[in-house]
């Protein structure tokens, strides 16, 4: 049965049978029949400050809980701003739904106002994306756009869709399947390299798990560690891939490459077997590839046929679902006789050489009486976070050592903008985490630069009462470029010092909210107490020692078993 | 190298755009490229062909059929097939050599298209790389125009040519098919 309706409303109730509660948008002149729509509609809009937040809350709302997380904007200005947070959720596979409007069909050419050729410029930005001209064509391009984005190796799907299809009347008839003939999905992985995946891995004397951000987009946690338990291997989990494998696990070391721990990179290197599970061989994570794990048979696991062999030759190719590979993994390997005792004592000076690494050189939480160490400040976000709270970090220093410093015992709880390094993500992205998951504690982490491209979410924040607790990391220079300056540019500071903040409790006065200012070394703990203690939104703006460097650090180029550990001799400062 | 992919599109707005954009963003550079319907109207036929490093060939391939248009891609460098190009080429030749621009033309299997008191238009098909050889000769002669077609492929194995979505589909359900990676 078929009902006469508009195109908006038709999109309306195309996204409601998606299972779509809430979405993060913008409204404009093209879109006004949809927000029409939307006025009594029980699909919660959220009205956020600029576009491109609206993506990063999109992004948000799905890596907090692995649904299709929606947004939308108008034609022109509005969906050239969701650009970033598109390319955001392509690098790091995020199941987006971007809904844009487009001039009307006859107007499309024209260069009319507010007219901009999103189709073509999200072309490269997106896993898919949709242009409808023709009512008939809505249904489908909304569902295939859900699909898409969900499955396989996820990602943004854009579906821009004129005026003159949301004015119009036509049938909706509700899209029982979806046919993409083109369309190529993997996940089961092939039969006879799992087994000689499981062979390999019995035989080998150091073997280790090089995890990523496929473990949570699979939702494979479980049978990751079954399997490392199984399997009794150590396991990085990379900046993506944190919260794969609880931290606190005893077989966890931390995350590997450009500042990953002296341990993990160490141990990338020594391993004779990598068995790298949802990763692409990035190249902060590989440093210098020829390099990289120079000793190791590789078995990679993907479900994106086109990131196996892209970086690294594998000895063992296996296109799947990791979830579904990793549950016939374990299946053989607990099947497997016991190892030999030969290899077994391999097995144990591999984990006895393992654990004196990282007692060599632990991440450790660097403390002082008179100033606030970053490092402090994340062991103290940790100490109250338990390995709980969800922690959107925006992109720099801080984000470095809150990946290192910070414990993840649950999947989905670290948010970051990890392959496209998107500053002003973490404040936005939090926004969606919050809305998610409306009881759980959501910290903003985010540094004195990135929270300066974010500040206009404040008023989203407050006109939703969002308890978010934004930490600023404040040392009043863009840090990670600093650092590089530093020690790659003689120390010449050129367009990194940030001079001026604004004071954070007037600031936060101004929107209602709580706010404050720390610098003292005994101010951080109560502190962050009371910004938690708080029922609502909290900027706490603590300043921490301003030249602080993040180490280990894996130079440009560099091998990861090159790392920097500590700074070098010190240098004047201009 | 030169890597030749036969690829097998719907045919929707923006298709092409997808194969074209994919090429330059990945750092590709394109040699030629042709589209043209198959026997079924919505689906187009292209061949590609890509100056590309040996150890990327098999990535190209691999990141064309990600794209959702993109039915089938297959690098048919070194597999059985015919390719074929053609060439357009107007030639302004003296009086004398006429006669003798005619005869190469034959010699490369040419057929005259027009003539003139100037000179002659002749098309050519053939491999590639004798249309190079031929555009060498005329140019010898006089002054000359060419339009190439860029190249078009035929795969001659049997299971190769097909018209038919490459994987079979369950309805709204994910594809199952387990590659030969």
């Amino acid at each position: 049965m078929s009902t006469l309706m508009s195109g908006a409303r038709m999109l309306v109730e195309c996204l409601a049978r998606e299972g779509v509660d809430c979405m993060f948008g913008y409204p404009g002149g093209v879109t006004l029949p949809f927000y029409d729509v939307l006025y009594d509609h029980q699909i919660r809009h959220i009205l956020v400050r600029h576009e491109e937040n609206a993506a990063f809350a999109a992004e948000g709302y799905a890596r907090a809980t692995g649904r299709v997380g929606v947004c939308c904007a108008t034609s022109g200005p509005g969906a050239t701003n969701l650009t970033t947070g598109l390319v955001d959720a392509m690098m790091d596979s995020i199941p987006i739904v971007a809904i844009t409007g487009q001039v009307s069909t006859k107007l499309i050419g024209s260069d009319a106002f507010q007219e901009a050729d999103t189709f073509g410029i999200t072309r490269p930005c997106t896993k898919h994306n949709y242009l409808v001209k023709k009512l008939d064509d809505l249904g489908q391009a909304i569902h295939e756009a859900f699909y898409v984005a969900a499955s396989g190796r996820p990602g943004p799907v854009l579906v821009d869709i004129t005026k003159d299809v949301l004015q119009g009347q036509g049938h909706y008839q509700p899209v029982a399947s979806v046919h993409l003939p083109g369309y190529k999905v993997f996940t089961e992985g092939h039969t006879g390299q799992i087994r000689r995946a499981a062979q390999l891995i019995q035989e080998s004397a150091r073997p280790l798990v090089y995890s990523g951000g496929g473990i949570i987009a699979a939702g494979a946690t479980r049978e990751l560690r079954e399997f490392v338990e199984l399997a009794g291997t150590p396991a990085v989990n990379t900046l993506m891939g944190l919260g794969g494998l609880p931290s606190s696990h005893p077989n966890f070391i931390s995350l590997p490459g450009m500042h990953g721990s002296y341990a993990a990179n160490m141990a990338m290197t020594n391993a004779d077997l990598l068995i790298a599970l949802g990763v692409r061989f990035d190249d902060r994570v590989t440093g210098r590839l020829a390099a990289f794990a120079p000793h190791a048979k590789v078995i990679h696991v993907d479900i994106d046929p086109a990131e196996i062999g892209k970086n690294r030759a594998p000895e063992v190719p296996i296109v799947g679902d990791v979830k579904r590979v990793l549950a016939k993994l374990n299946k053989l390997l607990s099947e497997a006789p016991p190892t030999d005792e030969k290899l077994s004592a391999a097995r144990r000076a591999w984990w006895r050489q393992i654990r004196q690494w990282k007692e060599e050189h632990p991440l450790e939480v660097v403390k002082s009486d008179t100033e606030i160490k970053p490092q402090h400040l994340m062991g103290e976000i940790d100490r109250i976070s338990g390995g709980d709270a969800i922690v959107s970090s925006d992109v720099g220093q801080h984000q470095m050592w809150a990946a290192q410093l910070i414990r993840f015992n649950e999947p989905r709880l670290w948010l970051n903008s990890g392959g496209l390094g998107s500053m002003g993500f973490g404040l936005p992205a939090a926004i969606g985490a919050q809305f998610a998951h409306p009881e759980k504690l959501v910290f903003a982490v985010v540094g004195d630069g990135g929270f300066q491209m974010s500040i206009p979410e404040l008023a989203t924040v407050a006109s939703y009462g969002l308890p978010i607790k934004i930490v600023v990391m404040n040392n009043g220079y863009l840090g990670m470029v600093r650092q590089w300056q530093t020690l790659f540019y003689n120390n010449r500071l050129s367009a990194v010092e940030l001079d001026c903040f604004p004071d954070a409790e007037k600031l936060a006065g101004a929107y209602g909210f709580k706010g404050r200012t720390i610098d003292k070394p005994w101010e951080l703990a109560p502190a962050l107490e009371e910004a938690v203690r708080e029922p609502g939104p909290y900027l706490l703006n603590v300043k921490v020692s301003p030249l602080e460097s993040v180490y280990p650090m894996v130079p440009a180029g560099g091998a990861i078993n090159e790392m920097v550990l500590g700074p070098p001799q010190p240098v004047a400062a201009k | 190298m030169l890597q030749i992919i036969s690829l097998l599109l719907e045919n929707k707005p923006g298709a092409l755009m997808r194969v074209t954009g994919l090429l330059s963003q990945r750092g590709y550079n394109i040699e030629s490229l042709t589209v043209a319907r198959t026997l079924d109207p919505e689906i187009s036929r292209m061949t590609i062909v890509v100056d590309v490093e040996t150890a990327q060939r098999q990535q190209v391939i691999k990141q064309m059929n990600k794209l959702i248009n993109v039915l089938q891609a297959t690098d048919l460098t070194d597999l059985p097939a015919v390719v074929r190009e053609l060439v357009l080429v107007r030639i302004r030749t003296a009086q004398e050599s006429r006669a003798a621009v005619l005869k190469e033309a034959e010699i490369f299997g040419g057929r005259v298209v027009d003539s003139s008191t100037e000179g002659f238009a002749i098309e050519v098909t053939g491999d590639p790389e004798k249309l190079g050889e031929f555009v060498d000769v005329m140019r010898s002669y006089g002054e000359i125009e060419a339009t190439r077609s860029g190249a078009v492929v035929i795969a001659l194995e049997a299971k190769r040519l097909r018209l038919q979505p490459p994987v079979p589909t369950r309805a709204g359900g994910s594809k199952v098919e387990e590659p030969v990676a």
